[in-house]
């Protein structure tokens, strides 16, 4: 008798387990849905990555485009300026890291990291100083590169920091070339 | 408290003792959980927990949906879009709320019948009647003004035909209309203001369930007999009743789980069915659709809104009475609230003894005219305003305070109902072998 | 339980009253239960159909009526027309745009990118078509019940292909008085009627109305690459299935959840079945 007992007190228990079970599953089902509705919508994800035409921007020109709300400068650098940039004793750089998106975060501040093209022409890098986020004039300051007029950073033609307030190399977000004339950020 | 006598929460450990002694919340939970239920109630007694899940619902999918909605004349529209589009799953949480609105109104209207059938509304459970009243009430000023968000067709004309229903108002009428629109026209005030007390309202009922329940709580469910649970000692009452918690917890569950397989089919398969196409139209003033029809759960009380045209005799001779100030289209607002009046009242009209309409021959045949009076009129309002549509919705309205105002009191004084068991234990004894003394019963064959 | 049972009773006793009801409202307009790929609770859209249509909307529609509602990037949507990458942002390029970003923010013209939505209507009396195939479900009766959308999935998008295919030579009463302005179409209900073809209660003797559209669609107005059919009907299919999609684009997903829910709901009541009958054995001993 008390086998029997026994056998069906397991056979409730079981039966009351797997509807406790079934109910948590269902209910953990509906909630998701409402957790996920915040993440980004589909529209403002498609403005996560964007098309740049660069076949109208000649050598020693830059191309400013908006970008998820922020500036994004576009450069074809020059001979000279490529000569520069790689002229420069990395040792010397306040900030020694790359600070590209499309590498290893411990990759070092050389030019060749920091161009997105293999000739090294094409710079594209955040618009933004790294000290407290103005917007840095081209062609302008003491190495040639960018200038923050808000409290005197100064990058060079690489977008390095060189001398000035800003903690950082100008960031290098996620870019590349879906042809030869444009390059996709994001 | 005067409840039915059961055995209340004890605090045992310290920790319990500690937070009792302080706010007795444990306590509180305890009694309402586990509360005498009469154990022969049938399943017609599952459409409060449907209702209250069914509140839960539109609060938490309506919270989420105010998350992307813009309540904008020019924005509303195509946020209402972007939800449905581009929101991660958007098109689900608007779908489970728009027709949330319908499951709702199927519940209300279920739990509404189930108490006039077994007389629930009748004393001791005045006050639990007339909160529910209010509540549904409350529920279809909270629907018809979730309907204006979308703003699309039937939403902005929808607005300014319901907001004219108090323009006909005598002397003020004009005055109260402006101040509910904030302009002589439906527009931005409107959206904005009607979507401030969407989001309030559900709050509103949220506390009137609080009150409902606890009326019904003092007083003890009604069931299928209509008897009282006994008080006289608590072993009485343990044979009528059994706790709410787990046996009418499970099978409301149960119930519910039913109810929500039949809901995602319809928002899965068939989402707009029961909304009006012309809502995916964007608001246009210039541009009234053909037939403005209300959604199905107002639909009864829109045809009697309708029914009375200045051709009916009785319209004429309350015009006349009234000096002019009723015209037919105030009588008519006032026929479309009187409608819901009559059921509040309900309690001191019915002058029969006998509670549960299971007991009382005559009534049960008018009870279910009236049900399937519901139904024509609900289907009569979706009409267009013609022949023989007018007629039928006429007859049908009159039939609605006929059963009010003049069948159930006439009733309980002509009917000769039968008698009703002594007890719920009687009742149930009658479909169920008593039970046996040793709890549960091993059945070898399992 | 009687009562429910009661309860189901009156409201098909209700529902067998409204549809024996003699038409009075009916006859209005010729729609045709056109079979589509997407009907039922299993249906999917067809992608060759879907990019089909999309070419019949580009070539045609497009010079008048908008998708204002609908983006770019849901061309490559699964489930939907599914272009490649490249081809989505060859074909938003086909458009121009406004963008109010540019030229130091007083704005210019740009060739459309993926993002960007589908411009509005050209013309002023040319309805947005995005949301056009769910606007136009409710036409089907019978008698105001929607029974034919419930159980024949007619729906906005067997309205659009009878529209389309729905321009007749017109009625001899029409001849009689004066001469009617736009096109007689069979399937069209908001339109002007002549009065000449009124019978005497106002009643329409002959179905639909006049529409200011002229007949958009001939057969073989489209040369499709996959070799499909470019008779009218099936053009007409074609658009009126790209149109459903752009009106209810997640209707996959949609259907998928549902049917998922169904079943793990239906899963669930069983499991509370047992429970509640387990639960209640020991108070329910059946009467011998």
């Amino acid at each position: 008798m008390s086998q029997v007992e026994e056998h069906q007190g397991t056979r409730r228990d079981f039966l009351y387990y797997a509807t406790a079970g079934a109910g948590v599953v269902v209910t953990g089902a509906a909630v998701w849905p409402l957790v996920n509705q915040m993440n980004p919508s589909a529209d403002v994800l498609a403005l996560a990555s964007i098309r740049v035409d660069i076949s109208a921007v000649d050598p020693g020109t830059q191309l400013t485009v908006l970008w998820q709300g922020k500036p994004v400068f576009i450069r074809a650098r020059t001979e000279e300026e490529i000569a520069e940039a790689n002229a420069v004793d990395l040792a010397s750089l306040p900030d020694g890291l790359s600070q590209n998106a499309n590498l290893d975060p411990t990759a070092d501040a050389s030019d060749a990291n920091r161009a997105l093209s293999e000739d090294g022409v094409w710079l594209v890098q955040m618009g933004i100083c790294t000290h407290l986020g103005c917007v840095p004039l081209g062609q302008a300051g003491d190495f040639n590169g960018w200038f923050c007029p808000c409290h005197g950073s100064h990058y060079d033609t690489a977008g390095r920091i060189r001398r000035g307030p800003a903690p950082r190399n100008l960031d290098i977000p996620v870019a590349s070339f879906v042809d030869e004339t444009t390059i996709q950020l994001g | 408290m005067a409840g039915i006598p059961h055995d209340h929460y004890e605090p045992k450990s310290n920790g319990e003792k500690w937070l009792y002694s302080r706010l007795p919340i444990v306590g509180l939970l305890y009694d309402t959980l586990m509360l005498p239920t009469p154990r022969n109630l049938n399943w017609m007694w599952i459409w409060g927990i449907v209702l209250v899940f069914t509140l839960v619902l539109q609060i938490i999918t309506g919270i989420v949906l105010v998350m992307h909605y813009v309540p904008h004349v020019d924005m509303a529209f195509a946020s209402v879009e972007h939800i449905m589009r581009d929101v991660n799953g958007g098109h689900m949480i608007r779908y489970f709320h728009q027709n949330g609105a319908s499951l709702f109104f199927v519940a209300v209207y279920a739990h509404i019948f189930r108490s006039l059938y077994y007389g629930s509304y009748k004393a001791p459970r005045e006050v639990t009647w007339i909160i529910g009243m209010l509540m549904y009430l409350l529920m279809m000023g909270t629907a018809f003004m979730g309907y204006v968000l979308p703003w699309g067709q039937m939403s902005f004309h929808g607005t300014a035909v319901i907001t004219g229903l108090f323009g006909a108002i005598p002397f003020i009428g004009e005055g109260v209309q402006t101040w509910l629109l904030g302009a002589s026209a439906v527009g931005q005030p409107a959206l904005n203001r009607f979507f401030s007390l969407h989001y309030l309202m559900p709050f509103i009922l949220l506390g009137l369930t609080i009150v409902h329940i606890w009326a019904f709580h003092t007083t003890g469910n009604n069931n299928p007999t209509g008897v009282e649970v006994r008080r006289t000692s608590k072993e009485d009452a343990a044979k009528d009743t059994l706790p709410f918690w787990p046996y009418f917890v499970i099978k409301d569950l149960f119930a519910l789980a039913i109810i929500l397989a039949v809901f995602v089919a319809i928002v899965g398969f068939m989402p707009n069915y029961l909304g009006h196409p012309d809502n995916y139209i964007p608001a246009n003033a210039l541009a009234t659709p053909a037939h403005i029809v209300p959604e199905w759960y107002f639909l009864p009380f829109y045809a009697i809104l309708r029914a009375f045209t200045a051709d009916v005799w009785v319209v004429q001779i309350v015009q006349f009475l009234s000096f002019g100030i009723i015209d037919a289209k105030f009588f008519g607002v006032l026929a479309m609230f009187g409608a819901i009046a009559v059921m509040a009242l309900a309690p001191w009209l019915d002058t029969s003894s006998v509670r549960s309409g299971k007991y009382r021959p005559m009534f049960k045949w008018w009870f279910w005219l009236l049900v399937v009076d519901f139904f024509v009129l609900m289907w009569v309002g979706a009409r267009p305003a013609e022949s023989p549509y007018d007629m039928i919705s006429l007859v049908a309205s009159t039939y609605w305070f006929a059963y009010f105002l003049v069948i159930l009191p006439v009733l309980g004084v002509i009917e000769k109902p039968l008698t009703p068991p002594a007890t719920i234990e009687e009742d149930y004894n009658a479909h169920y072998a008593p039970q046996s003394d040793s709890a549960p019963v091993v059945n070898p064959a399992e | 339980m009687n009562m429910l049972r009661n309860a189901t009773l009156a409201a098909v006793a209700a529902l067998a009253l409204t549809s024996g009801q003699a038409s009075a409202a009916g006859a209005e307009i010729k729609v045709t239960d056109y079979a589509f790929p997407f009907e039922g609770p299993f249906g999917q859209f067809d992608q060759m159909q879907l990019q089909r249509g999309l070419q019949v909307y580009t070539e045609i529609c497009a010079a008048c009526h908008g998708l204002q509602y609908l983006s770019f990037r849901n061309l490559g949507d699964e489930g939907g027309p599914h272009l490649p990458e490249d081809q989505v942002f060859a074909y938003a390029e086909f458009y121009e745009i406004f963008d109010q970003a540019l030229f130091d923010g007083e704005g210019d013209f740009r060739p459309a990118t993926p993002a960007d939505k589908f411009p509005m209507s050209n013309l002023s009396n040319a309805p947005d078509l995005t949301l056009m195939a769910k606007a136009r479900a409710g036409f089907s009766g019978p008698y105001g019940t929607g029974m034919a959308q419930l159980f024949q999935g007619m729906g906005g998008a067997e309205y659009i292909a009878s529209l389309m295919t729905g321009y007749v030579e017109e009625p001899e009463c029409a001849l009689e008085g004066e001469p009617m302005d736009g096109y007689y179409n069979i399937a069209f209900a908001a339109g002007g009627f002549p009065d000449s073809c009124k019978g005497d209660h106002g009643e329409h003797l002959v179905p639909g109305s006049w529409i200011a559209m002229s007949p958009p669609l001939y057969g073989d107005d489209v040369t499709f690459e996959d070799g499909s059919s470019t008779e009218l009907e099936a053009v007409a299919m074609d658009v009126a299935a790209f149109l459903m999609w752009t009106a209810e684009p997640k209707m996959m997903a949609r259907k998928q959840a549902g049917l998922t829910g169904v079943i793990f709901l239906t899963l669930l009541s069983v499991l509370l079945y047992l429970t509640n009958k387990r639960l209640w054995a020991p108070y329910k001993n059946k009467k011998a």
